[in-house]
Formats: structure tokens, C-alpha cells, sequence
């Protein structure tokens, strides 16, 4: 699925870049630039590739001027951002797997798995009970719930890697992974950035929106879980009938 | 009201701190060689940052071009008679859009939405729900499975997106029922 969605993600833009500039190529007012560029895009065509560099200071900046330019630029700065942003979770990630290492071996964690295993067992059918993985669950839903997304990332992930332990085909995502990233993603939450922003814009009430956004979670979360569980229960049916 | 942000002002500052506090504390009372285990514990820190690099990437560089192609304008316009007919404002196509692609991205959006249309305005007000009520799922979907190195995400994506496109009708419907 998702292999389909970052395809027609990136083939989408092309074409449509491309079609955008197209048009707006034909529909320009034909001006001393654009002669330039027929020039240079000859001179290009011709293989002469010291005029072509040497008049391109003089024409357009493609790059920068046609969508095709700025996609491409897009494309080059958005890997760099990835590693940038990966590069530093590393910090935060060494603090909070540090500190879960200590609540594991103090039975800290267990005691917060145990406290929610009446919701964990129904949710997550997969996960025994006192599982490290439950205890991670839940730190990175309270963590979401306060808005401490610094918190909340190392945890899911942590959580994640404990799940990930229990699952027989590598690299394939188990039910248990998607019931809990679905509830990650609709998080349940105290909208901080957004009260910040509106209060810095002048807002007579910029609190008025936690009740609206925790209710719009509510939905997403139902939904999301719904969804999930529905699609849960017609595999696991449709697994027993086979072994049947 | 004011009493109430003052509690979620100091209940954002206090709880780090105190979770560290908490842990740290019973580790002590149960005898855990707390040092030795939190280094034990924070090497993993280095290898979950570098294992989601790859998958960041993917991730990150589509959603850019995505953005920068002006595509977001042209499902805008392919969609807006659809969310006509539910009552969404046609401005608010943009937001719901790109809010589980990017979060920088759809925080751009909604101070934008919130200048044109005034903070208060129910545009305003409908973006910044919006913004505060989902996650950005494509995000979450990258960085979660790539920590543990899983590319097959099954259902994962169209759930998480089913979530969220119910998460902002709601939003829709809930602000235009307070507004």
C-alpha cells in the first residue's frame, strides 16, 4: 500500500510540475528572456556546452523560476532535513531509552503495564499482559495526552522495538503496530503548539479550541481503532477458515 | 479559564521532570545500579537514530515534492465540490491536506489561514483544530517503522488516514456547532 502511495506521490508531482510549467511556458508573453533560453537550451542541444554555461547567468534562473527547478530543489533539501532530524532524535532517544532501561530493571514498567491491562489485553491481543512493550505504550500515550512531544517519540519507539520482539516476520508489521500507531497518529491531545500560536496572534480565546480538537481526536480514534479491529477480525476469520 | 491554562502551563513544565524523578527514584529504592543501566540503556539511542534515516528520506523527499509540485493545489480543486457538499470551506482543503504530510508544513498553513482570515474568524478557529487534533501521520508511519526496519506497512497508512480524514470532518462540524 504504502509502496503505491509514495509511487503516485512522486510520479504526481513530476507530471504535474511538468504540466504547470508547460503551460505556463505557452502561455508566456514570448520576451527578450525567453529568446535567451531558446539560445541556451540550442546551444545545450548542440553539445556546446561552454555557451550554454555562459549565458546562462544572463537568462532565467530554471532552478528557481520553473516548477520542475523547484521540485528538484525541494527533493535535495528534504533528504538533508532527514538526516538532520534523524541525527538529532539521537539525544533525546539515548535520554529516554536510558531512563526506560532503569524503569525496566526496577519493575517500574511492569507495574504501569499491569495497571492498564484491562484495556492493553483487549487492544493488543498479541502482547501478553506484562509485556515491557504495554508499559512503553502507555508512557508514550500519556506523553502524547500532555503535549510532550520530545517525550513521546522516544517512547513510541521504544515501545515499538519491544513489539517488535514478539514479531515473527521481520520487517512486516504486525496487528499489534498498527492498532497502536493508529491511536499514536489520532493522538488524544492538549493542542499546546496551536493555543501558543493563536495567543501570539492576538486571539481574544486561544484556549477555545481544546475542547473542539479533543473531540475530533475522540472521533479519529474510534474510527481508527474501528477500522483496524474490523480489518483484524475478517483476516483472522479468514486465516481460520483456511486452516479449517 | 485562566486558572485552567495556568494548571496546563505548569503541568507541561512539571511532568519531564517529575517522570524522571519518578523512575529514577524507585529504580533507587529497588537497588538498580542506575548509572551503569541508563548508559547501558542510552547506547540503543545512536542505532534508532541512524536505522530511520533511510526511511526519513523516502518519507521526507516525496512529501517536499509533493508540496513544492503545487499538486495540494490541484487535488484542492479536483476535491472541492466534494467538501462543498459536507459543509468544509474550500480554504480549509489545503490544511486537511497537508496536515498527515507535514508539520512544518501545515503549521505554514494554518498562521496563514489565521492572518488572511483573523484568528478568531471560524476559518481561523477551524484551522488551528485541525492542526491540534491530529498527528502527522505519514511521519509517525516513516519513523515508527523504520526504527524497528519494517517497510511492509500493511494497512497501516489507509488507516491512520481514515482516522484523520474523520478527525477533520468532526473538526468541521464541531466548530461550526461552537462557533
Amino acid at each position: 500500500m504504502l509502496n503505491h502511495i509514495w509511487l503516485w506521490m512522486i510520479i504526481l508531482s513530476i507530471l504535474i510540475a511538468g504540466g504547470s510549467d508547460l503551460y505556463s511556458e505557452l502561455t508566456r508573453e514570448p520576451s527578450k528572456p525567453a529568446v535567451k533560453t531558446e539560445q541556451q537550451v540550442q546551444a545545450e542541444n548542440s553539445g556546446d556546452q561552454e555557451k550554454a554555461g555562459k549565458q546562462k547567468p544572463a537568462g532565467r534562473n530554471l532552478n528557481k523560476e520553473t516548477k520542475m527547478g523547484q521540485i528538484t530543489s525541494a527533493a535535495m533539501d528534504a533528504a538533508g532535513l532527514a538526516v538532520k532530524i534523524s541525527i538529532g532524535l539521537i539525544g533525546i532517544m539515548a535520554l529516554w531509552l536510558g531512563i526506560m532501561r532503569v524503569a525496566e530493571h526496577s519493575g517500574a514498567i511492569n507495574v504501569l503495564a499491569k495497571i492498564v491491562q484491562p484495556i492493553t489485553k483487549r487492544l493488543f491481543p498479541g502482547i501478553p499482559s506484562e509485556h515491557p512493550a504495554v508499559g512503553a505504550m502507555v508512557m508514550n500515550i500519556a506523553a502524547n495526552m500532555m503535549g510532550l512531544s520530545n517525550a513521546a517519540t522516544p517512547l513510541g519507539l521504544k515501545a515499538m522495538e519491544e513489539m517488535d520482539k514478539l514479531n515473527p516476520k521481520k520487517g512486516e508489521a504486525t496487528d499489534d503496530m498498527i492498532t497502536f500507531l493508529v491511536i499514536n497518529t489520532s493522538a488524544i491531545t492538549i493542542p499546546a503548539t496551536a493555543i501558543a500560536i493563536r495567543a501570539s496572534m492576538g486571539s481574544a480565546n486561544p484556549q477555545q479550541i481544546i475542547v473542539p480538537g479533543i473531540m475530533a481526536a475522540t472521533v479519529a480514534t474510534i474510527v481508527g481503532v474501528t477500522t483496524v479491529k474490523t480489518i483484524q477480525y475478517f483476516a483472522n476469520k479468514k486465516k481460520k477458515t483456511e486452516k479449517a | 479559564m485562566s486558572a485552567f491554562k495556568l494548571i496546563l502551563d505548569w503541568m507541561s513544565i512539571l511532568a519531564i521532570p517529575l517522570i524522571i524523578f519518578a523512575f529514577l527514584g524507585y529504580g533507587y529504592i529497588k537497588k538498580v545500579k542506575i548509572y551503569e543501566v541508563f548508559v547501558e540503556g542510552a547506547k540503543e539511542g545512536f542505532d534508532v537514530g541512524v536505522k530511520i534515516i533511510p526511511y526519513l528520506v523516502a518519507m521526507l523527499v516525496a512529501i517536499a515534492m509533493f508540496r513544492a509540485s503545487g499538486a495540494l493545489y490541484v487535488l484542492t480543486w479536483v476535491l472541492s465540490p466534494v467538501t462543498n457538499f459536507i459543509g468544509m470551506p474550500s480554504e480549509m482543503l489545503p490544511m486537511a491536506f497537508m496536515r498527515p504530510l507535514s508539520g512544518s508544513g501545515s503549521l505554514g498553513v494554518m498562521t496563514e489561514l489565521m492572518q488572511t482570515h483573523g484568528v478568531d474568524s471560524l476559518i481561523g478557529f477551524m484551522a488551528s483544530t485541525m492542526y491540534g487534533s491530529t498527528e502527522t501521520t505519514f511521519y509517525v508511519v516513516a519513523v515508527y517503522f523504520g526504527s524497528v526496519n519494517i517497510y511492509k506497512t500493511r494497512y497501516a497508512l489507509p488507516a491512520g488516514l481514515l482516522a484523520d480524514a474523520a478527525g477533520l470532518i468532526t473538526a468541521v462540524y464541531v466548530c461550526r456547532l461552537v462557533f
